[in-house]
């Protein structure tokens, strides 16, 4: 629990020092006090309240994901542990997951050079993938279904399918043409670096849920 | 970092906020109910918080009449009894304090003092307030629901919170998991709001250093529970499902009356520190908000710059960090490896470095000032005798060959409603005081706060100082009924009434609390727009109570600190943050 947890904490905390070290925490507010027109920088970040808004929610959902990962590994230790075979398909689903990415990522860089055409294309591929990835997921559900449940998995396809809501609302507002917000497709472009990242995790999280110990059930309860 | 002038291009955002960035309100219903005002939400957050609070109050009076006079009375069982504990623990922790400062002072004071027109995610702050009344309405639920609310005690602990044996097992837990689920979806909806609107949306010249204590409080206080709530969601998350779905996260084989049950395997402990992981900041979620308002209520009512303000900011994001890494101070007797004990009695004491920084630092705010006995700086002072007694009990409980005798008596429960329970509702109390004029527009009564405040503060020590002798001799907390033991004596008994009574007459002066409230909401005395000649933005709006946008046609602009008491040759003892220096000959 501990050593994970650890890991998890240590980027936030550093991430938070180097913060406040761009705060001026040694000034000495009383002595500073300014005359009309000569008012500091409040130091505010020049990204969107929405972009930095996001970047607060992935660091809560960090946090739950590592709890999650931490209290697998804690499970884990326990002597009724059952390895799950991995079916070969997970590494399929890890592929398409990582093209997901990728196309949301040129999409990102396409809206950045203003490629417009390129945006909605890489938005498209983008979320046919993610598509493909979750029902590949379901897949191998259904495949595993007599050997355990998912809890991870199911947080994690919920997840996807919040950002493929994002995505959806993002690619509606490409195709009717509208002038494209920089924040609403930083949100699109971070959600693919999330399910990145996450891959890794995913791989190893479906393993079994021998978190849940014995229990057989169907698969409906993972969604 | 370099100056910038207004009107160079960059960073400064426009004075004017263009119309249809402000969300309007159309009709009644979004003005006042359905409303995305911080300052209507603020309001909803702090009735609903005090409401359920109020049921917390009258479940305590409950279990201090069956302590006092054990059986007497016909609606208190035992299963009752442990149902009252765990509703109230949890109703004060969670649906009380935690709401309270966030939810209401944060929502509050936030985009005022920040010299914000409104957070920055108005729309999700609104949900954030129904998803959080609806927690609460799940919570008041599991009261009516068949077998009646948990009875697992305030931490959960399984196995024995989904067990049969403990009251409440049908419905009480369910209810109680989902409305925990429930209430973290809604704060971390409104804890974005209050993080992103600190960073973002502060006007021209507010630089971090320049913020009142009070928004540095609870912004850090918002980030260590944004990190620590999910530690609560993914052990309620799996506590839930042990119970319904019949996993085994935390339930290990176990035999229920003479039956084994088809749970196997899990890990009691981990629960343990999941919710250890969340439990510990929390105190300091509750804490270091209090931490924040009790600095400026004593620096405006002492009429003195706060001591070291340098150090009142390192001090708090100290013990933030430091908090997460003491949890496990919780847990001294569940068997863990007594290195691994050593190491987080060691953590747990550093934090009394930083903690008595701050103490020392509101002592020597208040040397030499000239200190107005008002109602607010009343409570704030009692805050600080407060917090450093409960605290010094707490050097006690850090130690592990200390604590595991003391485990599970009556001191701890002396203990932690003295630092986490008395000091911080005492800053609640200080705080609505202070803060009800702005909010209003009328001032709170004094004499009825006068008597609401000596009832409480000595009460609260007639209640508490007692029970910590309880707990030396050995009375165990939990326990419905202790019978006849050969170790407490007789007198244990006669001082049990003694703290019953005290407690009922705390309890009366909580309704003349509320009956101040309503009345002044009436006919209080008209407050003006600075009562207390306060230097924050929040004092210096246009109108009193703030209007829709807080400024009016123009944000303030921030010239100064937060803290520019008896300034010598200023034409007041006060200057307020928007007040630029004078202009220096050209």
């Amino acid at each position: 629990m501990s050593f994970t947890i650890l890991f998890f904490l240590a980027p936030i905390g550093v991430i938070v020092a180097w913060w406040l070290s761009r705060q001026r925490l040694m000034a000495k507010p009383w002595l500073d006090v300014s005359a009309i027109g000569e008012v500091p920088d409040t130091g505010a970040s020049s990204s969107p309240a929405a972009t930095v808004g996001l970047g607060v929610f992935l660091a809560v959902v960090s946090s739950l994901f590592a709890l999650f990962i931490s209290a697998y590994f804690m499970r884990m230790q326990v002597a009724d542990w059952v390895q799950l075979p991995a079916p070969k398909l997970l590494w399929f689903n890890t592929g398409v997951l990582i093209l997901s990415s990728v196309a949301l990522q040129y999409a990102q860089v396409a809206a950045r050079r203003g490629r417009i055409q390129d945006v909605g294309d890489g938005l498209i591929v983008g979320g046919l993938f993610a598509l493909t990835f979750l029902v590949g997921q379901l897949y191998v559900w259904r495949q595993l279904n007599a050997a355990g449940y998912f809890l991870f998995t199911g947080v994690h396809g919920l997840h996807l399918l919040g950002g493929l809501v994002a995505l959806g609302k993002t690619g509606d507002k490409v195709w009717r043409g509208f002038e494209v917000k920089p924040g609403a497709l930083e949100r699109a472009a971070v959600r693919s670096l999330v399910a990145f990242s996450a891959c890794p995790l995913a791989r190893l999280i479906q393993s079994p849920d021998a978190v849940g110990g014995r229990f057989r059930t169907s698969s409906v309860a993972g969604w | 970092m370099v100056d910038i002038t207004i009107g160079a291009a960059g960073a400064i955002q426009p004075a004017e906020v263009k119309d249809v960035e402000l969300y309007h309100p159309k009709s009644w219903v979004t003005k006042y109910v359905f409303s995305q005002d911080a300052k209507v939400i603020a309001v909803q957050y702090s009735i609903t918080a005090l409401s359920i609070g109020l049921v917390a109050l009258v479940l305590s009076w409950m279990m201090r009449l069956q302590l006092a006079f054990p059986s007497s009375f016909s609606l208190i069982g035992p299963a009752e009894y442990l149902q009252f504990i765990t509703m109230h623990g949890m109703i004060m922790v969670i649906y009380l304090l935690t709401a309270l400062f966030l939810g209401g002072f944060g929502n509050y004071l936030i985009p005022l003092m920040v010299g914000a027109r409104d957070m920055v995610f108005p729309y999700v702050n609104m949900l954030s307030y129904w998803v959080y009344l609806l927690a609460v309405l799940v919570l008041v639920a599991s009261f009516f629901m068949p077998g009646g609310p948990t009875g697992a005690g305030w931490t959960l602990y399984p196995p024995q919170a989904i067990l049969s044996g403990t009251p409440g097992q049908q419905w009480g837990i369910i209810l109680m998991l989902s409305s925990l689920i429930l209430f973290i979806i809604g704060f971390t909806m409104g804890g974005l709001n209050y993080v992103v609107t600190v960073l973002q949306a502060r006007t021209r010249g507010m630089t971090m250093m320049r913020l009142p204590l009070t928004v540095w409080g609870i912004l850090t206080a918002t980030v260590l529970a944004l990190l620590a709530f999910p530690a609560l969601f993914v052990g309620s998350v799996m506590l839930l499902f042990d119970r319904v779905l019949g996993t085994s996260f935390f339930i290990p084989a176990v035999v229920e009356l003479g039956q084994h049950l088809k749970y196997s395997g899990g890990s009691p402990l981990m629960f343990q520190h999941l919710f250890w992981f969340f439990g510990h900041p929390e105190v300091y979620i509750v804490a270091v908000p209090a931490f924040g308002i009790v600095s400026d209520l004593i620096s405006t009512h002492a009429r003195k710059n706060i001591f070291g303000y340098r150090m009142m900011v390192w001090a708090i994001v100290a013990i933030g960090a430091l908090s997460f890494v003491v949890w496990a101070h919780h847990m001294y007797v569940s068997g863990m490896n007594p290195y691994f004990g050593f190491f987080f009695a060691t953590t747990t004491l550093i934090i009394a470095i930083p903690t008595a920084i701050k103490v020392y630092n509101w002592v020597l705010t208040l040397w030499r000032g000239d200190i107005h006995l008002t109602v607010p700086m009343l409570f704030a002072l009692s805050f600080i005798v407060t917090f450093v007694n409960g605290g010094l009990t707490g050097l006690f409980l850090g130690n592990v060959v200390v604590d595991v005798p003391l485990s599970d008596t009556m001191f701890v429960v002396a203990h932690f409603h003295m630092v986490m329970g008395m000091a911080p509702i005492f800053v609640i109390f200080g705080g609505i005081y202070h803060w009800y004029p702005k909010v209003t527009g009328r001032m709170l009564d004094e004499m009825l706060g006068k008597f609401h405040f000596w009832v409480t503060f000595l009460g609260a020590y007639l209640i508490y100082f007692p029970m910590h002798y309880l707990g030396l001799l050995g009375v165990p907390r939990r326990y419905f009924e202790l019978g006849e033991t050969a170790f407490v004596p007789q007198s244990a008994t006669t001082l049990n009434i003694f703290i019953t009574i005290a407690a009922l007459t705390v309890g009366f002066a909580q309704m003349v609390f509320l009956f101040n409230l309503i009345w002044s909401l009436f006919k209080g005395k008209p407050a003006g727009s600075n009562p207390w000649r306060a230097t924050t933005l929040e004092w210096q709006t246009p109108e009193t109570p703030p209007g829709h946008g807080n400024w009016g046609k123009e944000l303030p602009v921030v010239y100064r600190w937060a803290y520019d008491y008896s300034v010598p040759g200023a034409e007041q003892d006060f200057v307020p943050q928007n007040q630029p220096a004078i202009a220096r000959a050209a």
